[in-house]
């Protein structure tokens, strides 16, 4: 269970970014959606710890979690997947998804964790993860080391930016195995039309507020047959976007 | 098989495991030449490779035959004491067509308030088509006040399609190093050089290569990482001249730490209209996101820090 009370956060500038989010969800997969800008990606660090709230409190499955910080809410069992993967000159694929594992990893795991981002173990294991992968390949790779976590709860702030349309396919049957197994629950922060199809529940973000939340059935509709609702688009006035 | 008899002491017996994969049953796979504190402590020659004393200067000639292929030749060095300067020439003569390894490392320890400093000169003479991967690794250990130094030269000469790889690493205890490489290559020929060096508290370590691409599509690929700790200080020159129709790439990385100095002056000489020469720079300290990346796979910022630097000077 995740629950976020009165969340409030503000950039270094002072604009609020998050303006009082309550969420309590115990759904196997959530999306987070809504506008550029909204606030998703700094929820998304203040549950991972990556960033501090400056005021509200954040349970996991009942323990106050708020004043912990990301290595301690990593041990608690919350793994974030970065929007912008990590470049490390030295660090190879091998080197990282132990890391995330804690523990060696055979031939075996490799290939299994590297197959549900759908790169191949034998090309990859011994590359490190610097400047000479594309930014497809290390994205995989990024949320690879997520899935070798086995955690708790994982986030993933946008998964579906900058890798292929064969990748992505296989990243959304990953969620679904994710979703259908026995443990491990999902935040997923996406705009992606497929992966919002597939979720327990959908929660729009916007303004640093909630502005919807609840089960997809219910939300996806009304978000899809308002996608130009929301915005400034041609197609309102009768052009073509 | 009973083992030559090896004569060095303990300490050695410790740094050559370090610096020479030296396995304390099997001994040594292939040729070596044991020095310690100045004195040879233990030889062995191989049917291809030929280890004798030199008679002008301290130090060994090594001959290794044409067209040898896959053997290993060991020629670490170690002083155990303090008030030991050991200054030792080495010489290296591969065949034509030769393609071996040769593992040299250099191990100071010093428990005394004197110095103690091993210089080892090295020359490499490659002839045509041959292929050499030397490495080379430093450390130092011991408690005393006494200064740690090790001063390597290495000047390497390539014939036409030789290739020379140095793999070389100063792990940290020095306290101060100059090193000297320099290379001049004829066509065809190439050298690639990975250079590592930690150094912390006070440590001083200097690194200067000039390499001379003399012959047509010679090449140079150079690359150097370093991290600087406490308040020690690192320096890298490098002067690559591309005298030929020629490819030449240099590259330094630096991370810094405490208030670690790294001073990094590269150098590219072009006197011929097809040399392309490049070279890339970066020092600075570890980068934030890295340490939230580690820390968010359920590691402190120590562990992390530590994680970036083992993997950025493996």
């Amino acid at each position: 269970m995740l629950e976020l009370k009165d969340l409030t956060w503000r950039s270094p500038e002072g604009e609020g970014i998050i303006n009082g989010i309550s969420i309590k969800t115990d759904s196997r997969l959530v999306v987070i959606t809504g506008p550029n800008g909204g606030g998703k990606t700094t929820l998304a660090k203040l549950i991972a710890g990556v960033e501090t709230p400056e005021s509200g409190s954040i349970l996991l499955d009942g323990e106050d979690i708020t004043k912990l910080d990301i290595t301690q809410r990593a041990k608690r069992g919350i793994a974030y997947a970065f929007q912008q993967p990590v470049r490390f000159k030295g660090l190879t694929v091998r080197d990282l998804l132990e890391l995330a594992a804690g523990e060696k990893l055979n031939e075996t795991d490799l290939c299994r964790l590297l197959s549900r981002v759908g790169l191949c173990a034998e090309e990859y294991i011994d590359r490190e993860m610097n400047g000479s992968l594309s930014g497809g390949e290390a994205k995989r790779i990024e949320i690879a080391t997520v899935l070798a976590r086995n955690a708790k709860l994982s986030v993933f702030d946008e998964p579906e930016a900058g890798i292929d349309l064969w990748s992505f396919t296989r990243l959304v049957e990953t969620f679904e195995e994710i979703r259908s197994g026995s443990d491990g629950k999902l935040v997923v922060i996406s705009h992606q039309e497929r992966i919002l199809s597939i979720a327990d529940e959908i929660i729009v973000v916007a303004d640093g507020r909630v502005r919807t939340a609840g089960a997809r059935e219910d939300v996806l509709p009304a978000l899809l047959k308002g996608e130009c609702a929301a915005c400034d688009c041609p197609k309102k006035n009768g052009g073509v976007c | 098989m009973e083992l030559p008899e090896l004569n060095f002491n303990g300490i050695s017996a410790d740094m050559l495991k370090v610096i020479s994969d030296y396995d304390g049953i099997s001994g040594f796979k292939g040729a070596y030449n044991i020095r310690e504190d100045g004195q040879c402590a233990g030889r062995m020659s191989s049917e291809n490779i030929e280890i004798t004393s030199k008679t002008d200067n301290p130090g060994i000639d090594i001959r290794v035959k044409p067209f040898t292929k896959g053997e290993t030749v060991f020629i670490p060095a170690c002083v155990t004491h303090s008030g030991v300067e050991d200054l030792v020439y080495n010489d290296f003569y591969i065949g034509e067509g030769a393609d071996v390894i040769v593992v040299a490392g250099c191990g100071v320890h010093n428990d005394g308030e004197e110095q103690a400093r091993h210089n080892g000169i090295h020359r490499f003479f490659l002839d045509k088509g041959a292929k050499v991967l030397y490495k080379e690794k430093h450390v130092a250990t011991g408690n005393g006040g006494g200064l740690k130094k090790i001063d390597p030269v290495t000047d390497c000469f390539l014939k036409e399609g030789a290739t020379l790889e140095m793999d070389t690493i100063q792990l940290g205890g020095v306290d101060y190093s100059d090193r000297k490489t320099s290379a001049i290559l004829d066509s065809g020929a190439k050298i690639i050089v990975r250079e590592r060096i930690l150094t912390d508290n006070s440590e001083e370590a200097i690194s200067r290569f000039d390499v001379k691409l003399n012959g047509e599509d010679s090449g140079v690929d150079l690359v150097s990482r370093s991290v600087a700790k406490g308040s020690s200080h690192q320096a890298f020159y490098s002067v690559i001249e591309g005298n030929n129709r020629c490819t030449g790439h240099s590259a330094c990385d630096a991370i810094l730490s405490g208030n670690g100095r790294v001073d990094a002056q590269p150098a590219l000489n072009a006197s011929h209209v097809d040399a392309e020469l490049i070279h890339e720079a970066a020092i600075g300290k570890i980068a934030g996101e890295q340490i939230l990346k580690l820390c968010s796979l359920g590691l402190t910022r120590e562990e992390a820090e530590e994680k970036i630097v083992q993997g950025f000077l493996k």
